[in-house]
Order: structure tokens, then C-alpha cells, then sequence
């Protein structure tokens, strides 16, 4: 199963990473040793299997609809690379 | 004993009689950490003075009786879990000057306990890593010999601790992270069931793996510190619902025909004969403590790896989505569109192997590869888990090695992250699964490199690894060692 350089390249733009040609190369090596590697789950008959999403079964983990105290505006600006006070300053969006 | 050599349960008993005071234990690890932090490299963040005024806090506490059952303990916290005003930086540049808000969950349990706060501790980036190599801030070197390993992710967590930086430590352990690291520094590390500790204020990277765990020097400090992390938090919507034992009642003397299921599929080829030997001598000595053990078999032990290695990295994908340079983190202050700084500041934020789990957990996640993938991984989860469910009706506790051989050296496998991959298929299944799992000390390596024994339990079974580990851990009588040449 060998990844194409421009099957990388795709999936860095779906998750926002730039890659340079090197950067490229060497990853497609590591990922054709690991998607390779996992190929070996096909050796199972996983027919009607339902898949795992949870460890632990847990149902409807609510609490009551009442307001509670949040973050102060002020401590969630506080990490912000730019902020006007109010809000997160970004440069635009198109 | 030095003060910083000696454990939990001995300090809080001195600290109680008077015998020594918060302050002066304090002292005593912060110049350990003077002495030795050059070499063993196990801090990214200190805070001696903070450090103090808590010890000398703990001391009013311990003096009108109002003290917890950490009051005057100097641990050390993995970088991963957010410490209100103290840096958390996850071992990565694109968290390098974050200062989170508010305390995680067990660090506020460790708090209210009165625990003195020493400082965070290295890791691989975003938890992602079996040696610590992949921090941002450079590796933790083996305390028993600095040219080694020490394992991770929780690499920083389990050598403060044995290199007495701290008397016990939090870690965390997705798929393996607690364990092996406590395994390759001789030091005790659990695993809870998932569900059990909190994971609020955890930075999450596979949500349905994670768990925060104790790596501390003996038994029984672990249990002592898993009473104080455990229990409901309605913070986190994946913590359990279930009231937690006093975990030192499991601390009693003999076994009393507790079955031991023995997994054949754990002692496979390429299992370092040392490793063999010191595990199957622990086996013995659980015998003598009343033992009974049967020959059991984890069939799918050996897709573990595949499936771990697709589901970390696409839960990892979504969960590192959210460092973009908008709210906290590093931002490309170059870039002029808003998707040009979020390609921009992920690319110079993250690491190597941190991009390498993005991009293959987007691949598996992403349309057209989903079903071949990520579901088909899910789908040999369950089987994993099946395999543990029948296995524990005919067992209590499952005994094996914790990793297929001793540390290894610094760089050795830097290239090749397949090879570390496939060295943790010793621990991968209970992450899968949601189970427990402790590792506790079984020997040492020819090269003086200890080696640890993996006990596995059904979910909520705590207790029933502590009480195996703790009778190893009486017979064995290795517990007070510490590395001496630092």
C-alpha cells in the first residue's frame, strides 16, 4: 500500500499542516511502514462485529440546566497571542 | 535514608510525629534537584519558591491537625495536566508559554490532600511516544544509567521519581505511558480502569485512551495516592459513577488462591531472556504468597499494535485540531489569512512525530478510508476486549512482562518509529479495553537496568493488582533501592 506524495499532501491541507518535499518524502516512508504494518487486521473476519467508540458503557452523562459561574473573560484572553479586551483578534478570514 | 529517598507513607508518618517538618523535606528535594537535574533532565518547570511557601503552608496544617494525606509530599506533575498559573507547555513549542486557568481535576485532589507542587516534568509531545525523546524541551535520561531511556510518555513523571526529584509523581497512560516508563526506571506505575480518575484538565490526545495515573516508589504509596486521585468528577463525562474502595485494603499479606492467568501470547519471540527470567521468578514468588496460576491465551494480542496505532492517532487528529493560534498557543503573527496561520503556526508548533499521528489518524479517518480503516480498527477492539472478558472468568489477574526488553539508549531508535511501535504491544490492549494494569519492580537487567512485571485486572479491579503487587513487592525485597550514581 504505497501513499502518493500528493495523497499526502491532501490530508496535511484537511488538517492544516504545511509540508515541504523532504518533509514529504520522509513521511511517506514512515506511512507506508505503518498503513503496511496495520493491513494485517484484514487477516480478521470482523462481519457483524460492532465497533468499540467506548471503553466503558456510560449513558447520558447530563447535569441540571442551571447556570453556573465560567471562565473569567479576563483569565480566557489571558494566553491569547492578540486580543482586544473582548475578544481574539485574527487577521481575516478571506 | 535521605528524606527525598524514602517513601509517601514514611514521610507522612514523620511529618505527622513531628519528627521532620514540611519545610525541611522540601529542602531536601529541591537540593536533590540542584544536585542531579543536569543529568537526569526530568523538569520542565520548577517553581522552588512556590514550593516552599506550600511546604510552609503544610507545616500549619500538620501542626493544627488539619493535614491531608499528601500534606508536606513534594510530587511532580506530568506537563500534561493544566496547573492553574504554572506553565503547561504537553513537552511541545506550540504550548511552550501557555499558563492554563485553572487545575486539573487531580491536581486539585493533590492540592486539597496538601501536596507541595515541585513543578512539571518532561514527556513526549502531546503524549505521543514511548521514550520522552519526542520533547520539545529535550529528553529525561534514565536515572540508573543517563545514557539510557526512560520510557513515556510519562519518561519525566517516572525519573523524578526514582531519581528522588520528587517523592511520587503523575503520569498518564493512553497506551502504555504510566507502566512502561515506571517499568525501565524501577519504579511502581498503575493504570486505572478507564473511567475511575478524572480527565478533566487532562490535554487530551486519544480521549477514549487516556487515564492519569500515580507512578510512585512502593505499593503503597500507589494505593495511598490512588485514593486521593480517584472518584465521579461531573466534569468529565466519561468519569465513572462509582464510589472508590480505600485501594490500602488491598495491602494484606498472602494471595489466598487468587488465579493467575498466565498469557501466552505476552511471552513472544524477541522477549528479552532477562526480561523472561526476572518475570517468571515474580510468578514464582506470587506462588509462595498463595497463588494459583493457569496458562491462558489473549488471541488478538497480536493486532493490538495495528488497531492502537490507528485509533490514538485519528482520536489524536481531532483532539490537536484546536491548536491553531487563535486562543492560547503559538500563532505565525506573519501570516495575513486566517488559514494561512493555522497551517502556519500547527507547522512550526508541532514535532515530528506529533504531524506523523495527525496526518495518519486524518488519512484514517478521512472519506473513502474511514470503513478500511478506523472502523475496521474499532471493530478488533472489540474483539481485544472480548478476549479479556472471557479470559477474567477463568482469573482474577493476569501476570506478564510489561515491555519485551530493558530500556534501550538514548537515539537508538529515533529513525525507526515502527520499532518502538511495535515494543508496546505488552501494554496497548488494557488502554484498549479500558481495563487496569500496574507495573512493579522485578529485577534488574545483567547491565543494572531495572526490569518490571505487568499485572493486569478487569475493569475496577484495582484492588486485586495492588494485593498481588504488594506481595511481590514484600518478597522481593528491592522496593528500598535507588540508583546511586547520579
Amino acid at each position: 500500500m504505497k501513499i502518493t506524495p500528493e495523497e499526502i499532501l491532501h490530508v496535511a491541507n484537511l488538517a492544516r499542516l504545511h509540508m515541504s518535499q523532504e518533509e514529504v518524502g520522509a513521511m511517506a516512508r514512515h506511512l507506508d511502514d505503518i498503513l503496511t504494518y496495520v493491513v494485517k487486521l484484514n487477516e480478521l473476519d470482523t462481519e457483524g462485529i460492532i465497533p468499540t467508540t467506548h471503553a466503558i458503557s456510560i449513558v447520558n452523562a447530563f447535569r441540571e440546566d442551571e447556570v453556573k459561574p465560567s471562565l473569567d473573560r479576563e483569565k480566557a484572553l489571558a494566553n491569547g497571542p492578540e486580543q482586544n479586551g473582548e475578544s481574539f483578534v485574527v487577521p481575516r478570514v478571506i | 535514608m535521605a528524606l527525598h529517598a524514602l517513601t509517601i507513607h514514611e514521610l507522612r508518618e514523620m511529618l505527622a510525629s513531628g519528627q521532620v517538618s514540611a519545610v525541611e523535606v522540601t529542602r531536601d528535594v529541591l537540593d536533590r534537584i540542584e544536585k542531579v537535574e543536569d543529568k537526569v533532565k526530568a523538569y520542565i518547570t520548577l517553581d522552588p519558591e512556590l514550593a516552599l511557601q506550600q511546604a510552609e503552608t503544610a507545616d500549619k496544617k500538620l501542626k493544627d491537625g488539619t493535614g491531608g494525606a499528601l500534606c508536606g509530599i513534594p510530587v511532580s506533575v506530568k506537563d500534561v495536566l493544566c496547573t492553574d498559573g504554572m506553565r503547561t507547555t504537553c513537552g511541545s513549542r506550540i504550548l511552550e508559554n501557555f499558563v492554563p486557568p485553572y487545575d486539573a481535576t487531580t491536581v486539585v485532589k493533590l492540592k486539597q490532600a496538601g501536596a507541595v507542587l515541585i513543578g512539571k516534568v518532561s514527556m513526549d509531545e502531546f503524549a505521543m511516544g514511548s521514550t520522552s525523546e519526542h520533547c520539545a524541551f529535550g529528553p529525561p535520561k534514565n536515572p540508573w544509567n543517563t545514557e539510557y531511556i526512560c520510557g513515556g510518555s510519562s519518561g519525566g513523571s517516572a525519573a523524578s521519581v526514582a531519581a528522588g526529584e520528587c517523592i511520587a509523581s503523575l503520569g498518564t497512560d493512553t497506551g502504555g505511558s504510566i507502566r512502561q516508563p515506571a517499568s525501565h526506571c524501577g519504579v511502581v506505575g498503575l493504570k486505572p480502569t478507564y473511567g475511575r480518575v478524572s480527565r478533566y484538565g487532562l490535554v487530551a490526545f486519544a480521549s477514549s485512551l487516556d487515564q492519569v495515573g500515580p507512578l510512585t516508589k512502593d505499593v503503597t504509596d500507589c494505593a495511598q495516592m490512588m485514593n486521593v486521585i480517584s472518584g465521579y468528577d461531573a466534569n468529565d463525562s466519561t468519569s465513572v459513577p462509582q464510589e472508590a474502595p480505600d485501594f490500602r485494603n488491598a495491602l494484606t499479606e498472602g494471595l489466598r488462591g487468587m488465579k493467575i492467568g498466565i498469557p501466552k501470547e505476552y511471552f513472544l519471540e524477541g522477549l528479552d531472556p532477562e526480561v523472561e527470567k526476572n518475570v517468571l521468578k515474580g510468578i514464582d514468588l506470587l506462588r509462595e504468597a498463595g497463588a494459583e496460576t493457569v496458562e491462558v491465551s489473549l488471541p488478538h494480542t497480536d493486532y493490538c499494535v495495528a488497531v492502537y496505532y490507528l485509533i490514538a492517532p485519528a482520536e489524536a487528529s481531532s483532539n490537536l485540531a484546536r491548536y491553531d493560534g487563535v486562543r492560547y498557543g503559538l500563532r505565525d503573527k506573519t501570516s495575513d489569512a486566517l488559514v494561512d496561520m493555522y497551517r502556519n503556526s500547527r507547522s512550526q508548533g508541532f514535532g515530528d512525530e506529533v504531524k506523523r499521528r495527525i496526518i495518519i489518524g486524518t488519512y484514517a479517518l478521512s472519506s473513502g478510508y474511514y470503513d478500511a480503516y478506523y472502523k475496521k480498527a474499532s471493530q478488533v477492539r472489540t474483539l481485544i476486549t472480548e478476549d479479556y472478558r472471557k479470559v477474567f472468568e477463568r482469573c482474577d489477574v493476569l501476570v506478564s512482562p510489561v515491555n519485551p526488553t530493558p530500556a534501550w539508549k538514548l537515539a537508538e531508535k529515533i529513525d525507526d518509529p515502527m520499532s518502538v511501535y511495535l515494543s508496546d504491544i505488552l501494554t496497548i490492549s488494557a488502554n484498549l479495553a479500558g481495563i487496569p494494569g500496574i507495573s512493579v519492580p522485578c529485577g534488574f537487567s545483567g547491565e543494572g537496568l531495572p526490569i518490571g512485571l505487568q499485572i493486569q485486572g478487569a475493569h475496577f479491579q484495582e484492588e486485586k493488582l495492588l494485593s498481588a503487587a504488594f506481595n511481590l513487592e514484600q518478597r522481593l525485597n528491592i522496593s528500598h533501592l535507588r540508583p546511586d550514581n547520579l
